[in-house]
C-alpha cells in the first residue's frame, strides 16, 4: 500500500452520479509532486467533470480527493483555491472589461476577504509580480491593454494561465489550454507548460496528440467515466484498447 | 494611503467637476431659485436619490437587481418616525386619549400600553443607531440566506419584491403597532426642535444634501478600491472570481447591506422632511420606481443616479398634476426606452458627448478621416499609453468613478 502523502493529489474511488448516470465512476488517480499529467479520452469520457470534482465545482457522490493529505470533497471552492489548487476553464474565462494588468492583479493572493479588498493597495510587490507573470505568459506588451476582451483567443488562454500563476498554486489544472491556438502559439504554450511544471504539479486535459507528446510525463486515458489505462505516452499510443476507443477515430 | 483615498473620492478631474456641479445645484441653484414649498419637494426627491445611489452600487456595479429597496428606505423611515411619534405623544398633548402618553393610533386600536419594541425609541441615540442597524441587519439576513445558496438574478429580484410586499402587508395589518395604512403621521418635533418651521425645513434640506454628497464620496472610495474592481469582475465572470479564491457570497452580502444602509439614511431624511412615513413607500411600486430613477440617471454613475431621481420625480409631479392616470404608463414607457436605447442612462449620454466635445478633437489634415472614425467608433481606442503604467496605491481602478 503506497503512502498517500507522497502524492500531491490522490483520488480514490471517486464517483459522481447525475440522476443515475455515472459521469465519473470509481476513478483512482495519483499525481506526483512536480508531475505533468495529461488526461485524454473521447468526448463525454468525464475529463472535465473530473476537474470540476477536484476544484469543487461539482460535488462528489462518493469517494475521496486528497490534496497534500487534505480532503477536498467537502470544502468550498474558494477554500480549495486557497489551499493551492488552480483551475483554468475550457473556454478562456477572463474579465473582459478589465485591463490585462487588472486581470492579473485580481488573482494576486492577497486581500481576498471583503475587508481585505477594501484596504488592498497596489504595492511594489504586486506590480513586480504582475510584470513577472506577464513576461512568463508572453503578454508583456499587452499589459496595459485597457480591455482584456480585445486580446486574441490564444492570448486569452495565456492570460488565464497567467492569472493562475499569480496564485502560485501547487496544483494547476488546465482544461484544453491550446484549443483555438495557432501552430506557433501551441509551440510557445508547450514551452510555457514545461517551464511552469518544474516546481508544481500540472494536470492537463488535451485532444491534440502532438501537443500531448511534447508535454506529458504520464498520460491517463478516461473512457465512460473510468480509467482505461495509464502510462507513458508511447505505451498508451500503442495500446489496442486506446486506439479502439479514442485514437482510432 | 490617505492621499490615494482622497483621489478616489474626488474621482479625477471629470469626477470632481461633476461633483462640484451637483453640489452647486443642490446647495446654491435650487435653494436660491425655488420657493420653500418646491424646495421641500426637491428635498423629498433627494431622499430617493439615496436609494438610487445605493442601486448604482448594488445593481450597476454588483449586478444584483433588488426590486425591494423600498424595504430599507421604509425601515429607516419608520425608525425615525417612531422616535418622532413618541416625542409628539407626550402625556400632555395626548391627555384626551383613553391611555395618554402613547401614540394616537395605538389608542384608537385599543392598546393600553406602549409595545416593548417601541420603548427604546424614546432615545435619540438608539434611534440613530437603529436607523442604520435595523435595515442593515435585515439585509444581512436576506443576503446571507440568498447569496450563500447562490440565489441570484431574476430569482433574487422576485424574492426582494415579495419581501417588500410582505412587509407592506405586515405594516398595514398590524395597525395598532405600526399605524397601519395611514402610517405614522403628525410628527412635530425633534428633541424639542419643531421640524415643521421654515427654518427647520431649510436646515433639514441642507443636512440631507450634505449626507447625500457624503454617501457619494464614500461610495467612490469603495468603488475605486479593489472591491469595486472585484464587483465588475464578479458581474462579468462569477465563476472565475470564485475560482480565484474569493467567497463571492461575502461580497454580495456586503454590497447588499451597504445599499440597505444608504437607502435607510434616505428613508430617515424623508420622514424628517416630509413629516410622516407610511407603507406606500415600502411596497413594490416605490421599489420599482427607485430602480427607474437609477436606470434613467445611469446605473453606472453615482451622480447620474441623483439627477435621475430628481428628473423623474419632477416629471412625476408635473404630469400627475395634469394627467395622474397616465403617469404610470409614461414611467413604464420611460423605463423600457432607457433600457433599450440608453442602457447607461443620462450619464451614458453625457459621457458620449463629453468625449466628443473634449477629447476627440481631430488633428488638422486628417480631419475628415478622423471624424468619420469618431462617429462609427464611439468606444475609445483600446491601447493605453504603455509609458503610463498603473500607479501604486489604492486607486486601482483605471476609470474615474462618476
Amino acid at each position: 500500500m503506497s503512502n498517500n502523502t507522497d502524492f500531491i493529489l490522490s483520488i480514490e474511488d471517486l464517483t459522481v452520479s447525475f440522476d443515475g448516470f455515472k459521469a465519473v465512476d470509481m476513478v483512482n488517480l495519483y499525481v506526483d509532486k512536480n508531475e505533468l499529467r495529461v488526461i485524454i479520452g473521447p468526448n463525454g469520457a468525464g475529463k472535465t467533470t473530473l476537474l470540476d470534482l477536484i476544484c469543487g465545482k461539482t460535488k462528489a457522490t462518493s469517494g475521496s480527493i486528497k490534496f497534500k493529505g487534505k480532503e477536498l470533497t467537502k470544502l468550498a471552492e474558494h477554500s480549495i483555491v486557497r489551499s493551492g489548487v488552480g483551475r483554468k476553464f475550457q473556454t478562456p474565462s477572463i474579465y473582459e472589461n478589465l485591463s490585462v494588468f487588472q486581470n492579473l492583479e485580481m488573482s494576486f493572493p492577497r486581500g481576498r476577504s471583503v475587508f481585505g479588498c477594501l484596504t488592498f493597495r497596489r504595492t511594489t510587490d504586486v506590480i513586480d509580480r504582475v510584470h513577472e507573470v506577464a513576461e512568463q505568459v508572453m503578454l508583456k506588451d499587452s499589459l496595459y491593454l485597457e480591455e482584456a476582451g480585445l486580446l486574441s483567443h490564444g492570448q486569452k488562454q495565456w492570460l488565464e494561465i497567467g492569472m493562475l500563476l499569480m496564485q502560485d498554486p501547487e496544483l494547476l489544472m488546465l482544461d484544453e489550454p491550446v484549443a483555438g491556438m495557432s501552430v506557433k502559439e501551441r509551440e510557445q504554450t508547450a514551452v510555457l507548460l514545461n517551464k511552469i511544471s518544474q516546481n508544481r504539479s500540472v494536470v492537463v486535459i488535451e485532444h491534440d496528440m502532438e501537443f500531448v507528446k511534447r508535454i506529458a510525463h504520464k498520460v491517463t486515458v478516461l473512457h465512460q467515466g473510468k480509467v482505461l489505462m495509464e502510462g507513458k505516452m508511447d505505451k498508451v499510443q500503442s495500446d489496442p484498447r486506446v486506439v479502439e476507443v479514442y485514437l482510432g477515430h | 494611503m490617505m492621499k490615494a483615498m482622497y483621489q478616489n473620492m474626488l474621482g479625477g478631474r471629470s469626477g470632481m467637476i461633476g461633483l462640484l456641479i451637483l453640489a452647486a445645484i443642490i446647495f446654491l441653484v435650487l435653494p436660491l431659485g425655488l420657493d420653500l414649498f418646491r424646495l421641500n419637494l426637491v428635498g423629498k426627491y433627494l431622499t430617493y436619490a439615496f436609494v438610487a445611489v445605493s442601486l448604482v452600487l448594488l445593481w450597476g456595479y454588483g449586478g444584483i437587481l433588488s426590486l425591494g429597496q423600498g424595504i430599507f428606505f421604509g425601515l429607516g423611515g419608520y425608525c425615525m418616525a417612531m422616535f418622532l411619534k413618541l416625542e409628539a405623544s407626550d402625556p400632555e398633548s395626548t391627555k384626551i386619549q383613553t391611555t395618554p402618553g402613547i401614540p394616537d393610533f395605538m389608542d384608537w386600536n385599543q392598546l393600553t400600553a406602549l409595545p416593548w419594541f417601541w420603548e427604546p425609541f424614546h432615545s435619540l441615540t438608539f434611534t440613530l443607531i437603529a436607523i442604520l442597524a435595523v435595515p442593515t441587519l435585515f439585509a444581512f439576513i436576506i443576503g446571507y440566506a440568498m447569496f450563500k445558496r447562490r440565489v441570484g438574478g431574476v430569482y433574487f429580484a422576485i424574492i426582494t419584491q415579495v419581501i417588500a410586499l410582505i412587509l407592506t402587508i405586515l405594516i398595514v395589518g398590524q395597525q395598532g403597532y405600526t399605524g397601519g395604512v395611514n402610517g405614522i403621521t403628525d410628527l412635530k418635533t425633534l428633541m424639542g426642535w419643531d421640524i415643521r418651521t421654515d427654518s427647520a425645513k431649510y436646515i433639514l434640506y441642507f443636512i440631507n444634501g450634505a449626507l447625500l454628497i457624503a454617501v457619494i464620496l464614500v461610495s467612490r472610495v469603495i468603488l475605486g478600491s479593489k472591491f469595486g474592481m472585484l464587483m465588475l469582475a464578479m458581474r462579468d465572470k462569477e465563476e472565475r472570481v470564485r475560482f480565484s479564491g474569493y467567497d463571492v457570497a461575502d461580497f454580495k452580502i456586503f454590497v447588499f447591506c451597504l445599499a440597505a444602509m444608504i437607502s435607510a439614511i434616505g428613508g430617515a431624511m424623508f420622514t424628517l422632511q416630509v413629516g410622516f412615513m407610511s407603507p406606500t413607500f415600502v411596497g413594490i411600486v416605490p421599489s420599482i420606481e427607485m430602480v427607474i430613477f437609477a436606470a434613467v440617471g445611469g446605473r453606472m454613475s453615482l451622480i447620474g443616479a441623483v439627477y435621475g431621481a430628481l428628473l423623474v420625480n419632477y416629471g412625476k409631479t408635473v404630469f400627475s398634476e395634469s394627467y395622474p392616470e397616465l403617469w404610470l404608463f409614461l414611467m413604464g414607457g420611460l423605463f423600457i426606452a432607457v433600457v433599450m436605447f440608453f442602457p447607461n442612462g443620462l450619464a451614458g449620454i453625457y459621457d458620449k458627448y463629453e468625449k466628443k466635445l473634449f477629447t476627440r478633437k481631430p488633428r488638422k489634415g486628417s480631419a475628415s478621416a478622423m471624424s468619420s472614425r469618431t462617429l462609427s467608433d464611439p468606444q475609445p481606442g483600446p491601447v493605453r499609453d504603455a509609458a503610463s503604467p498603473p500607479a501604486k496605491g489604492m486607486g486601482i481602478s483605471n476609470q474615474p468613478v462618476n
